[in-house]
């Protein structure tokens, strides 16, 4: 009985595997081998020789892994900072409101990324909505105000400010009120009560939503190219530069597989400190 | 008499147009174990959260000796509550938990620990426990700890609200005791909220009643029990039989016209008004069976309805001529020989009755 239970759960088990084994398994596979690759090849008939990884340490490719995970680290802390009383507010203050500005936010997802960017670029640039109201009023313009890395960061913050806060609110909701005026009841001031209770008990949460906007910020290419207009130069860009107009596709591929491994470690590192069943709402 | 420790003066507390609390006064002396009792929505739930300071009152003020507390915030009040739920953290061990209020005020880690495991001794339970999760805690385990982090903060006076009530019947009936017997070797004060007279009146050197945000009656169990002020109280304090009537010309006219009496009321001593109206009360174990020739200050004719085993008593029900109800309690040895459905008379002697006045 239990042998044939086993063979089920496998047959049933085969279709996803099969899916998953052609459609995310095998190109990461491809990529990993083409990243082994002789510089500028465009099949596997090659000895490998790992040519890629050595252009990455010696053309300064590693400055773009910097500027992502740096970039991604600063949004993901402005976002915890930005997103730490809105997500409260909804867990527990806002009441029906909540609901609001739950799908206020999610109908904002239902236009493109590339669209929402396009827009802030006309309201940010020299010209725009806002440099050119103010030259109409006072007479005095400036130089926009996109083209560097705060433009870069204000982008992220705002694409991936739905993957923290739905996380966080969650993730404070977690908190129960009695514990909480419990610690405010044995003397903990609001700020011991932040510390010691609402942050190590909205953790997992935390955790959700710092992981979900550090990766995707990590592997944003929009926000530099359009907000950034270069000014720095991003992994994502790299990539897509090796794949495209440099026709190196080793190099692409080694330059995934490496930001792959970075982000890849972090999360691991990230995911063991979290309790996922916890957030999921299973009581323990 | 020493300054009561805690003293309420017309704390009223209005939700809106509900008014909540109804211009309480209270005064609860040092060292007792005070408990307030009331059915759901009596207040009593506000009354503690008020006390402890999660909530601000209306009118009225809360004095902690002769310091008004009433607008100071819970975190500065030295009172602490053990909680219905416990709120223990769950992130943190035992220790940790216990550990709470002393981190808080920035003690010593060495002299922490060195009270939390005077506390879990205290509280019986094993020094290894010091380093348990809160998620291996049995029920019983974690009411301790609750107990051992409240006493941790050394609060002047310690709240309850009805932490017992989510335990099952047993544990609850050892848990009480060991309360009483906490509160005896600490000396300090309880004040207890719950719905359960039962438990109420095990643990408590007073009680009050709470009933629609007012006091009915504070004063001890025994007092309580034998001599409650109201209809409410006599009925709330376990089974009771009550015959209303009117007082006219000196003499009591029940409502029950079975109830016949040897002698007139002042001639059976009893205390009731000049005029008006007056209940006559008597508990259930005070009913007798009468046996022929017997005779009693009151005496009712019925038939005997039903029985039921209450463990160390029996429990009759008599159906009077007029289909009112009356419940007779006895002990085994003092059992009822009859069957079911057999005519009895039952009586009670004037000195067991208790006269409620007013409706």
């Amino acid at each position: 009985m239990e042998r044939i239970d086993r063979r089920l759960g496998l047959l049933f088990a085969l279709p996803v595997s099969a899916i998953l084994a052609g459609a995310f398994l095998a190109p990461l596979l491809v990529v990993a081998i083409f990243s082994t690759m002789p510089q500028k090849v465009f099949d596997f008939l090659h000895w490998p020789d790992f040519s890629s990884y050595r252009v990455i340490l010696e053309q300064g490719y590693w400055r773009s892994i910097l500027w992502s995970l740096g970039l991604a680290f600063t949004a993901t802390a402005l976002l915890l900072v930005i997103c730490w009383p809105l997500a409260y507010g909804m867990a527990r203050v806002f009441g029906r409101f909540t609901l609001v500005l739950t799908v206020l936010v999610v109908m904002s997802l239902f236009v493109s990324e590339n669209i929402r960017l396009f827009g802030w670029f006309l309201t940010l640039m020299k010209g725009g909505l806002i440099e050119g109201h103010l030259r109409a009023w006072f007479g005095q313009g400036f130089e926009g105000l996109l083209f560097n890395v705060p433009a870069i960061l204000f982008g992220l913050v705002y694409v991936y400010l739905p993957f923290m806060l739905f996380p966080l609110a969650q993730g404070i909701a977690m908190v129960p009120d009695d514990a909480r005026a419990a610690a405010f009841d044995l003397g903990a001031s609001r700020w011991q009560v932040f510390t010691q209770i609402e942050l190590p008990l909205a953790a997992p949460g935390i955790m959700v939503g710092s992981l979900l906007t550090f990766v995707l910020s990590a592997g944003a290419i929009a926000e530099a190219k359009l907000l950034g207009g270069r000014a720095v130069i991003v992994i994502a860009d790299d990539i897509e530069t090796a794949f495209t107009f440099a026709q190196n596709w080793p190099l692409g591929s080694a330059l995934s597989m490496v930001l792959i491994a970075v982000v890849g470690t972090l999360v691991i590192l990230g995911l063991r400190r979290v309790d996922l069943d916890a957030i999921m709402g299973r009581r323990r | 008499m020493p300054a009561p420790i805690l003293r309420l003066q017309g704390v009223t507390k209005r939700f809106g147009s509900f008014t909540a609390l109804k211009g309480i006064d209270l005064e609860i002396e040092e060292g007792e174990f005070f408990t307030i009792v009331g059915p759901s929505g009596s207040g009593k739930s506000t009354l503690i959260r008020l006390l402890v300071g999660m909530e601000d009152l209306t009118e009225g003020a809360i004095w902690l000796r002769d310091r008004r507390i009433d607008q100071v915030p819970a975190n500065r009040r030295p009172t602490c509550m053990v909680f219905q739920s416990l709120a223990l953290f769950p992130h943190m061990t035992v220790g940790q938990n216990i550990e709470f209020p002393l981190k808080i005020r920035g003690v010593a880690a060495e002299r922490r620990r060195e009270r939390a495991l005077e506390l879990l001794e205290l509280l019986r339970l094993p020094r290894n426990y010091h380093a348990r999760r809160i998620q291996q805690c049995s029920g019983g385990e974690r009411q301790r700890v609750a107990l051992a982090r409240a006493l941790a903060f050394d609060p002047e006076i310690l709240f309850f609200d009805e932490p017992l009530s989510a335990l099952d019947y047993r544990l609850r009936k050892t848990l009480e005791k060991e309360l009483k017997d906490l509160h005896a070797r600490t000396g300090k004060t309880f004040v207890y909220i719950t719905h359960s007279l039962e438990e109420a009146m095990v643990m408590s050197d007073r009680i009050a009643i709470l009933r629609a945000g007012r006091f009915e009656q504070i004063a001890t169990a025994d007092e309580i029990y034998a001599r409650p002020s109201s209809r409410f109280v006599a009925e709330f304090m376990g089974e009771v039989n009550l015959f209303g009537g009117r007082l006219s010309e000196g003499a009591f006219q029940p409502e029950e016209p079975g109830l016949r009496m040897a002698r007139d009321p002042a001639a059976l001593g009893l205390d009731l008004p000049e005029a008006g109206a007056a209940t006559i009360m008597v508990r259930p174990e005070f009913l007798r069976f009468l046996n022929g020739g017997e005779t009693a200050d009151f005496v009712l004719a019925g038939r005997m309805i039903e029985q039921y085993a209450l463990g160390s008593r029996l429990q009759y029900e008599v159906e009077l001529p007029s289909g009112r109800h009356l419940t007779v309690e006895k002990l085994r040895e003092d059992a009822f020989a009859g069957p079911r459905g057999s005519e009895v008379e039952v009586g009670f002697d004037a000195d067991h009755v208790h006269v409620i006045r007013g409706d």
